[in-house]
């Protein structure tokens, strides 16, 4: 079976590390924050300004002075910090933040990642999408595999306008974990539960490296 | 020294069509609501404004985009804003979407004398088409230039008649940002008092970077995405 969205996010909250500061994209990568794992301790920055952002608040407890950069109402844990978008990206470009989740439409088999554009249709912008990907040292896309057709979204090259090139480490989909290798091409490191080689093979328009047998990711 | 105005009507003196205007906050958190109704009485046009948002189709810089007051918007993000799209993708608006932390860069280089820095953001992407771009210790930048406007408007928590000002929560975002970046900065305050009363060791932006202060009226304060969790 391909993952859902909540078991992407589920994946992808197995990297996070002890003492790491993390950015969580909109999406997918916001639901991670629900799965850190026992015994480690992360902080998230938002790019609109706080450190340390606490869960949704309760209702009734909305403060419209306090939201994350989707623009949603949060809480603040404590020991959280506000600060100026000028300071935020300095954390950002200076590589203070050790992980970024961030969603795409597409993304390439040399790490290029789409996801601001699509010409004619769709401009919303690319926010901090930008500044991230390209400062990042630990760069995880959170997608789905394909489109609503059935085509592929992890391509050769991108075909969208770009947010940046030569950037993601690592991308977790609804059928598998690939890791793009220095060199290009992705590196095919776990499937889904049920869901077979080749099933990812034909859904995959970039170079897929396999190396001996795939294990299944674990939960 | 004594920079309080009675009111968002004398703050915005001077601010005339064709103008820059930089106004600060992310969304609706943040946004200096009283000069922009302010900004809509004067029915002033061709402005060109620097905001991270376009605010939503009926409050924040939405409302001076129903007017068709704005010629062009520079921001890094327009999603919530149906009007901007349509005015956008029919080409009587113009854009410049910038990456949110060279959006803030740029107000910090205006603020602080620094002509144009470089940043990696962008590089290898459309946003870097036509701009001077350098290797630095193995890795490409693109050069990017400090805004230049007429004026800055931002939103405080607390001010004093000095223009020491106070930010509350994510409200803070671009607003320290843009104080002293354009010629005239003009800040609008939910609390403005007398001078002594701010604790100097918490003062967010000197007042040497505000040249008018008032006291704003009747904030809404407007939540985009309410968002909350059930009690257990």
């Amino acid at each position: 079976m391909a993952l859902d969205k909540t078991q992407i996010a589920q994946r992808i909250a197995q990297e996070l590390r002890d003492g790491w500061y993390v950015n969580l994209g909109i999406g997918i990568p916001t639901l991670v924050a629900n799965y850190i794992p026992e015994g480690i301790e992360v902080e998230f920055q938002s790019e609109n300004g706080i450190l340390g952002m606490g869960p949704f608040p309760y209702d009734g407890e909305e403060d419209a002075d306090l939201i994350n950069a989707g623009k949603q109402t949060i809480t603040a844990m404590p020991g959280a910090a506000y600060f100026d978008s000028a300071m935020s990206f300095a954390m950002i470009r200076g590589q203070h933040v050790q992980l970024t989740v961030l969603g795409a439409m597409e993304v390439s088999e040399n790490g290029d990642i789409a996801n601001w554009k699509i010409p004619g249709k769709m401009v919303k912008g690319m926010g901090g999408a930008m500044d991230l990907v390209a400062s990042a040292d630990n760069i995880i896309v959170a997608m789905m595999h394909t489109n609503k057709a059935g085509e592929s979204k992890v391509l050769k090259e991108c075909s969208l306008p770009l947010t940046g090139v030569n950037c993601v480490k690592k991308i977790v989909s609804n059928l598998c974990v690939m890791e793009v290798l220095p060199e290009g091409g992705l590196k095919l490191l776990e499937r889904a539960p049920g869901v077979t080689v080749e099933e990812i093979i034909a859904a995959t328009e970039a170079r897929l490296v396999i190396e001996g047998d795939v294990p299944e990711m674990k939960f | 020294m004594n920079k309080v105005v009675s009111n968002a009507q004398e703050a915005c003196k001077g601010i005339e069509n064709g103008m820059t205007i930089m106004l600060g906050g992310f969304g609706l958190c943040g946004i200096p609501e009283n000069s922009i109704s302010e900004l809509v009485r004067l029915g002033v046009n061709d402005l060109t404004c620097i905001s991270n948002n376009a605010g939503v189709d009926d409050f924040g810089l939405g409302l001076l985009l129903q007017g068709k007051q704005i010629k062009k918007m520079i921001s890094s993000y327009v999603g919530e804003n149906d009007e901007f799209e349509r005015q956008m993708l029919s080409g009587e608006l113009e854009v410049e979407l910038t990456p949110q932390g060279t959006l803030a860069e740029k107000c910090r280089a205006a603020q602080a004398g620094i002509p144009a820095f470089f940043t990696p953001a962008g590089y290898g992407t459309e946003v870097a088409e036509g701009k001077e771009t350098r290797e630095f210790n193995g890795k490409m930048y693109v050069m990017e230039k400090a805004f230049e406007a007429d004026f800055s408007i931002v939103k405080a928590w607390k001010g004093d008649v000095a223009g020491n000002l106070i930010f509350k929560g994510t409200a803070r975002n671009f607003n320290p940002n843009m104080c002293g970046a354009g010629k005239i900065t003009i800040a609008e305050v939910e609390e403005l008092v007398p001078l002594g009363e701010l604790d100097p060791n918490q003062i967010h932006v000197p007042g040497i970077f505000v040249q008018r202060i008032f006291k704003g009226v009747a904030y809404e304060k407007r939540i985009e995405q309410r968002t909350v969790r059930l009690r257990s």
